[in-house]
């Protein structure tokens, strides 16, 4: 260590954290951590370029910087975002952003089809969880709400857009494993759709993470679909020695049945390790892995409400929250 | 008495040829400023100019210019935006097609001041045949040796190409008018980082609309401060205005700026008063994005003063009771116009203009037009108005670039100044459907008095 680097001092919420400078206003607060973290749709730090779409997470910056404390005359998107020395960011404390933030949830509600109990995605979905959080108990939508036919991307990927909110990351993931434009979107606005060349199936080993990048359910996973919700199914860390991937996964498991694997998500849904299709798709069999443990699900979902844990569960259920 | 600066010479025969252009005074410009001139000197007569971006937003041009970044080895770019398409505009397009060679030599003026090599003209994919003519009259700029290789002895080089977009009215942005003249799919970017440090191909580039560039030929032909000195204050130089709507004479005008919007409305060598004698309802002063004025707001500010055509005094009283100069479109409707039916074929517009990246314009414009459209058909309900107003509200500053603004704006403008329309056409539906609520009554008056 021969030079520090000079860290920059960031309040958000009325904590105040030092942080690496280039560091986005999004990552600041979670390192911080707990309730301060705006909630992010399209942003996901593996994928570069994304981010800034789903306008979820915007933030009051109240004071610019140290230098120039000028606040910002708009609400500005804190994944995109980077902080300056001495910046003051509200999120949970304005009620500007939480008036903006309950605005987008309702104009990203319009067109999503309010069938929960019947979309394989409920109960790890996050636009269910943001909706839970932030939504109107009712729409004020009275039109008819678009709609898509359903779509086989290859042989294990299905992708319904009536559900998805075009946050683009399934782009910037076939973008990274692929060195042609293969999987994109297609017309524009509202009528805007994700496509690859007339219903190609992507030929890349790890195309299959599109499914947990995916934030609601779009793009799900074909050798599980409607097995089981996801809440039955108990969620195990395992491993085994892929030579593609890491080989570190989760399995969800009925019983002593494997029903589907996926790559691990730390408490923000982001995976950090991405898996391959051989290990998502074709080990179904105990035999194939090497069971570390359970897996601890920490985030405000379903999933982690009514859990199993070996250790006492350490976090309240959702329902004695309210 | 007025002045013209870039259409002086627009009704010469043959001005769109070069030896014409050359001999009416044309490239005489680019000569003085190749012969005498450093690119500091040209940034410095642009910034004493007072010039302001003519393509809507009137940010100084001089200032945007030095904000370019120069590193070492890395070639910049110099854009032009010809990418017209805001409903009520038609200016550019009208420069371009009489008189090609004056944007020719304002883009040889502008890439020499920045230290350009290569510049595009990115032009809307429905004027195929203003293409047609930039392309002649770029091949002849070539023949006579104005662009190409070391111009006329200088040592300056400067390749200068045409690309047509497909027909979104979003690559008028400029962040998506890189993605697009990349050959990517035409989406703004975030902002930082800015085009002035990393705009085409992530090399520094500033992107101008056409009347702008335009502008620049008489700046340094006359001098920047002999340009500031025409105009109004902060609102420097001549603006084409394209004037539409219900008036005797619809057409491109260059006006000096400051003079009153009565005169121009009315004035005999402008519009020429409304068409068929009859009352001026509203006014859209700078295309469909900005807000509309309603008749009492039009000639006179709130305050009672003449209302100018210039940026400061067509704003004055934000959005409250002004509007905003913009790209100069000015849209006149007289007393048979439906406020409601215009506001729905903006939203349409705008609905069918989003990109489609991020959820509040995506989403926002779509409704907004569905219930638009409801409520111009006669199946309106009263809480459809506020819940307009909310949508809007939504809508405005939480998107990436400005056309989410530019949707929210003149839905609002319409509810804050023609509520009592929107009541009416929820009170009588039938009646809506073959009559228009015509102008607004005295009452209105009344209530400004108040």
């Amino acid at each position: 260590m021969s030079e520090q680097i000079q860290q920059i001092k960031v309040t958000i919420d009325d904590q105040t954290i030092m942080v690496d400078p280039g560091t986005s206003i999004l990552s600041a607060a979670r390192q911080i951590g707990g309730n301060v973290v705006p909630p992010a749709m399209c942003f996901y730090s593996s994928l570069k370029g994304s981010g800034g779409k789903c306008r979820t997470c915007l933030v009051e910056v109240s004071a610019g910087s140290e230098k120039d404390p000028r606040p910002m005359p708009k609400l500005v998107a804190s994944c995109s975002t980077n902080v300056m020395d001495g910046m003051i960011v509200k999120n949970k404390t304005s009620d500007r952003v939480l008036d903006a933030r309950k605005g987008v949830v309702e104009l990203l509600l319009i067109n999503h089809p309010l069938d929960c109990p019947v979309c394989d995605q409920a109960g790890e979905c996050s636009l269910q969880d943001l909706a839970f959080e932030h939504g109107a108990s009712h729409s004020r939508f009275e039109f008819e709400r678009r709609e898509f036919d359903q779509i086989d991307i290859g042989e294990y990927i299905k992708l319904h857009m009536t559900r998805c909110i075009l946050c683009y990351r399934c782009v910037y993931t076939a973008n990274q494993l692929t060195d042609n434009r293969e999987h994109g979107v297609l017309k524009r606005g509202d009528a805007s759709e994700i496509g690859t060349f007339i219903e190609n199936s992507l030929d890349n080993e790890f195309i299959g993470n599109v499914i947990d990048v995916c934030p609601v359910g779009a793009l799900t996973d074909k050798t599980f679909r409607f097995r089981s919700r996801v809440w039955y199914t108990k969620p195990m860390d395992a491993s085994c020695s892929c030579g593609k991937c890491s080989g570190n996964v989760v399995l969800w498991m009925i019983g002593d049945e494997i029903a589907r694997v996926t790559a691990r998500k730390d408490k923000y849904g982001e995976v950090k390790e991405f898996i391959c299709n051989d290990c998502r798709f074709n080990k179904k069999e105990l035999s194939d892995w090497k069971i570390e443990g359970p897996r601890h699900i920490d985030r405000h979902s379903v999933i982690s409400a009514n859990h199993y844990e070996k250790a006492a569960p350490t976090h309240t259920p959702l329902l004695n929250k309210a | 008495m007025s002045r013209k600066l870039l259409l002086n010479n627009v009704h010469v025969e043959g001005i769109h040829t070069y030896d014409v252009y050359r001999k009416s005074g044309g490239y005489a410009a680019v000569e003085k400023a190749l012969k005498s001139m450093t690119p500091e000197e040209v940034v410095e007569e642009v910034k004493k100019s007072g010039l302001r971006g003519r393509g809507g937003a009137g940010f100084p041009t001089g200032m945007k210019w030095s904000f370019i970044a120069k590193p070492e080895g890395v070639p910049r770019h110099f854009l032009c935006n010809a990418d017209e398409s805001e409903p009520g505009t038609f200016k550019d397009r009208y420069l371009m097609e009489k008189i090609p060679h004056l944007l020719i030599e304002g883009m040889i003026l502008s890439s020499f001041a920045l230290g350009c090599e290569q510049s595009y003209i990115y032009i809307r994919g429905e004027y195929m045949y203003v293409l047609r003519i930039l392309e002649k009259a770029i091949a002849e700029a070539y023949q006579n040796g104005w662009l190409g290789k070391n111009i006329k002895g200088s040592g300056f080089n400067l390749e200068l190409s045409v690309s047509p977009g497909a027909g979104a009215y979003i690559c008028g942005e400029e962040t998506a008018m890189i993605e697009s003249l990349e050959g990517k799919r035409g989406n703004p970017r975030m902002k930082p980082p800015f085009p002035a440090i990393q705009g085409l191909w992530q090399r520094p580039t500033v992107v101008n609309n056409v009347e702008t560039i335009c502008a620049v030929v008489p700046i340094v032909n006359e001098g920047g401060e002999a340009y500031a000195g025409v105009g109004i204050g902060r609102s420097a130089g001549t603006k084409l205005i394209s004037a539409s709507g219900n008036i005797n004479k619809p057409g491109v005008y260059e006006i000096e700026m400051g003079i009153t919007v009565e005169e121009f409305i009315y004035g005999d060598q402008y519009c020429g008063g409304i068409k068929n004698g009859k009352k001026l309802k509203a006014c859209v002063p700078g295309g469909s994005s900005v807000p509309i004025l309603p008749h009492y707001l039009v000639c006179k500010t709130a305050e009672g003063t003449d209302r100018l055509m210039s940026y400061e005094s067509l704003s004055e009283g934000g959005f409250a009771t002004g509007s905003m100069l913009g790209s100069g479109g000015f849209i006149v409707y007289d007393e048979d116009q439906c406020i409601v039916r215009n506001t729905w074929n903006f939203a349409r517009f705008y609905h069918h203009e989003s990109c489609g990246q991020c959820s509040p314009c995506r989403e926002g414009t779509g409704w907004m037009e569905k219930v638009l459209h409801r409520l111009e058909y006669g199946h309106g309900k009263i809480e459809d108005i506020d819940l307009l107003w909310d949508i809007q509200r939504k809508i405005e500053g939480n998107t990436i670039c400005p056309l989410g603004d530019a949707a929210a704006w003149p839905v609002a403008a319409a509810i804050r100044h023609f509520r009592e329309e929107f009541e009416w056409h929820v009170k009588e539906p039938n009646t809506c459907m073959t009559r228009n609520y015509g102008l607004v009554t005295e009452k209105v008056f009344d209530k400004v008095n108040a």
